[in-house]
């Protein structure tokens, strides 16, 4: 009843092809967007943004690239934690080398340059798939962590290679609070979901998953595997580049070439399988539920000791979470291999029916 | 001559370990088309379980042989990695037939996540002397042939023996025992196997067994080297290169695509190091591997791909 699609005529072709058709959905869009940027800010405290909202908003951008690639286009890639690098530093160049430049002009001019160095690591692509995929991407992961830590100028010359930026500002409006670094990163993060979510229904989005589905087939039919591919790994690199200057000047704020290791590039897969393969609204899910793992782990752990009155050490605690970070990993893998987007839709499906099921 | 020859030498060396690690990852992709990414987690902990139950050994029993002691934590590590094998298939692989190559390969990862923290909290994070006995001193060949001849570790070339003898050991057990011929069988073709009374369960238990142990092999030979630490976790990492310059589902291919990255990796990082400033042999191996990639798609040895629609 809550959750019902007949009876939604169209009378228009622009009613008809508008992102959301469903009013439902519209409605819940715009409620989603209206929490996240009215009352979150209004509710949420220092920690709250410093620990989570804004990791989570920068995470899901990631994840939203990679969903773009892997979900959406079937190429996996464990070398988006090097595009995420790229971006980021290709913006820290632009932003010190051309002073005054706006903020939002260099994150974009990192995310062309990630888009770039992405074209040039998904070459590869066309002759190599699957698993050597995955394994070729590796290559572009450990180059990113040898470029940055070895040419010094990419770290303008600093003797760590370690950077920083301050004094951000957009439009004016100076980027010092948590709260104006949160709506910052979600507007963004806005903006470049709903083009997203547009252009996984557009003909480009269309042809990505044909080549996943079958690559050859999708050939036979008349689609240029080269373009198809090579659109995917630049506009999902472009989003992954973005997400890594945020996640450097936002979040960071001073870094260096290890913050960008193999490892954000395996969680950011876990993210798009845990999330849901091809599937915007998944890597959302995704981005929350690694986000919100090790910090509930970290939270949750001590207690738990201490009702069973068990002291664990510092190292013991970590290593605890470690553990568990894998066992749920693993157990989500097997109870849910389709995501959590897969139960975000099973939900919608007995909405549909509610209160009356067959 | 002497220096380019001593620097193909040791890149040989590190290739035979190199080949080792890619072994473990060859061994369970052919059975059971998993991607392994835990191969690592798996090296650092057996060789963590080793050099533990080396330094524990003499402490419960008394014995104070360091080669009984050897033998008996290589025994008992073998023990364990024999169970956590079991393990795996029971509690994992079995719950995940079927599903696809990239959900195998995070529940790989997963598994390698768990290692690691079990294998933490019972062995300790430090760092560990892995001391079996090898002899460190390094030897001078060929002294009549060159101008100061070609230096060689000792504990590389033995190293490099018991790689060899384990390669031999492992495709007699391939080619000549009936489990390897049920192994192979499996490797070729999971339905005909299944339907020619194959059990898959136990195939794939023996099968990660073995890469159990190939995995303590390992870790003990480069344990002894570098020392028992985080770090060797890394060694898988570097060792992806070969498995997929040799193919993934070829033995002889993770032997000589080791060979072949470990040449690569040190003879460029000589001769081409220093003038794009160091430390390239990480990232070399991977691009001598892609671009190798775009020649073969399959890799040196791998089975041919045929696309279907």
């Amino acid at each position: 009843m809550l959750y019902r699609e007949n009876g939604q005529f169209k009378t228009s072709y622009r009613a008809d092809q508008q992102i959301f058709p469903i009013a439902q959905d519209r409605w819940l869009i715009i409620a989603a967007l209206l929490f996240a940027f009215v009352v979150v800010p209004a509710i949420a405290s220092g920690y709250m943004f410093r620990a989570i909202l804004i990791p989570f908003t920068i995470m899901s951008l990631a994840a939203l690239g990679v969903n773009i690639l892997v979900g959406y286009c079937g190429q996996i890639s464990l070398g988006s934690g090097a595009f995420m690098a790229v971006g980021a530093y290709g913006a820290y160049n632009f932003f010190v080398r051309v002073p005054g430049m706006p903020l939002v002009l260099v994150l974009i001019l990192g995310g062309v340059c990630a888009m770039v160095f992405g074209i040039l690591f998904g070459l590869p692509s066309l002759r190599v798939k699957g698993l050597y995929l995955a394994v070729a991407t590796l290559a572009a992961q450990f180059f990113s962590d040898w470029m940055f830590l070895r040419i010094k100028w990419f770290t303008n010359d600093s003797s760590s290679g370690s950077v920083s930026v301050s004094q951000l500002e957009v439009f004016g409006l100076p980027i010092d609070t948590d709260m104006s670094k949160y709506l910052f990163c979600l507007s963004i993060l806005a903006v470049i979901g709903l083009l997203s979510k547009n252009l996984v229904r557009s003909a480009i989005g269309r042809e990505w998953m044909a080549i996943r589905d079958m690559d050859v087939a999708a050939a036979v039919i008349g689609i240029r595997p080269m373009y198809a591919k090579l659109t995917a790994f630049a506009i999902s690199s472009f989003i992954i580049g973005v997400a890594g200057a945020l996640w450097a000047f936002i979040y960071l704020g001073a870094w260096e070439p290890a913050a960008f290791s193999v490892d954000i590039s395996f969680l950011l897969l876990f993210m798009v399988i845990i999330g849901g393969l091809g599937s915007i609204m998944g890597s959302f899910f995704g981005a929350a539920f690694i986000v919100l793992l090790p910090i509930a782990l970290n939270q949750f752990l001590p207690v738990l000791a201490g009702v069973f009155g068990v002291v664990i050490s510092t190292a013991g605690i970590s290593h605890a979470e470690l553990m568990v970070f894998g066992v749920l990993i693993v157990w989500f893998l097997i109870v849910e291999p389709h995501g959590l987007a897969k139960l975000w839709s099973t939900g919608k499906q007995k909405l549909r029916l509610w209160p009356f099921p067959h | 001559m002497g220096f380019f020859l001593e620097t193909v030498l040791g890149g040989l060396m590190a290739g035979m370990l190199y080949s080792l690690v890619a072994l473990g990852f060859v061994l369970i992709f052919k059975a059971s088309g998993v991607f392994n990414f835990a191969q690592g987690a798996m090296v650092l902990f057996a060789a963590l379980a080793m050099a533990r139950f080396a330094e524990w050994l003499p402490q419960w029993t008394g014995i104070d042989n360091l080669f009984l002691a050897g033998v008996g934590a290589f025994i008992l590590a073998g023990a364990i990695m024999f169970v956590m094998a079991w393990l795996i298939e029971r509690l994992v692989l079995r719950q995940l037939v079927n599903q696809e190559g990239a959900t195998l390969l995070m529940a790989t990862l997963g598994i390698a996540y768990f290692i690691d923290g079990v294998g933490q909290t019972i062995f300790g994070s430090d760092i560990y002397k892995l001391n079996v006995g090898m002899p460190k001193d390094p030897v001078i060949a060929f002294e009549n042939v060159f101008q100061g001849g070609i230096l060689v570790n000792k504990e590389d070339l033995i190293a490099a023996a018991i790689a060899a003898a384990l390669v031999v050991l492992l495709s007699l057990f391939f080619q000549k025992t009936s489990t390897g011929r049920a192994l192979r069988a499996v490797a070729d073709d999971h339905q005909a196997a299944q339907s020619i009374g194959i059990p898959l369960n136990r195939i794939w238990v023996i099968v990660w067994c073995v890469a159990g142990v190939v995995a303590l092999v390992a870790g003990m030979i480069w344990g002894s080297k570098l020392g028992v630490q985080f770090s060797l976790e890394t060694v898988a990492l570097r060792a992806l290169p070969v498995v997929i310059l040799g193919g993934l589902t070829s033995v002889p291919g993770a032997i000589i695509g080791g060979l072949i990255i470990g040449v690569g990796e040190k003879v460029s990082e000589v001769y081409l190091g220093p003038y794009v400033g160091g430390g390239i042999e990480i990232w070399f191996a991977y691009v001598l591997a892609l671009l190798f990639l775009l020649v073969r798609p399959q890799g040196l040895f791998g089975e041919k791909i045929i696309d279907r629609v």
